[in-house]
């Protein structure tokens, strides 16, 4: 999956990768995040 | 998966089109990112949320997968999630992401 050019649904887990890591990841990538959240399934 | 951000990823794909849309999941637990995927491509398993019975099918990636990592910048990888990928068992969250729907072609 190309993310260069795409937007991104950033959905992060605070015991994982948190969003604002993987919007700034796909940023570099090309791609444009339109919704970065950190959600906690505990 | 949160039915606030439900509400507002249905409110995106709304006003974008799901078109050139894709998914980032971060998460390491694999019933959170089964729920995630599910919740995305096919709809709400729970049918709590507003995309119960909204097939809305994004296609979906992990950001720990070589595919994804590839496409990104080696240094802000290293800073962003270096840390945690030393952390999280990487090779699990692989395996997960290769069974999200859509992967198979269907």
């Amino acid at each position: 999956m190309k993310l260069n050019g795409k937007k991104v649904i950033a959905l992060g887990e605070r015991d994982g990768v948190p969003g604002p890591a993987i919007a700034e990841c796909v940023r570099s990538a090309g791609a444009e995040p339109i919704f970065v959240e950190t959600e906690c399934f505990v | 998966m949160d039915p606030e951000n439900q509400d507002r990823i249905k409110s995106l794909v709304d006003e974008h089109g799901a078109d050139d849309v894709v998914v980032v999941l971060g998460a390491a637990d694999l019933e959170a990112l089964e729920v995630a995927a599910e919740t995305l491509t096919v709809g709400d398993p729970a049918y709590v949320g507003s995309l119960a019975g909204v097939q809305l099918g994004l296609p979906v990636v992990h950001i720990l997968e070589e595919d994804v990592k590839e496409q990104v910048d080696p240094q802000v990888y290293d800073e962003q999630v270096g840390l945690l990928e030393m952390t999280l068992d990487v090779a699990q969250v692989r395996r997960a992401a290769a069974t999200f729907p859509g992967r198979d072609g269907t």
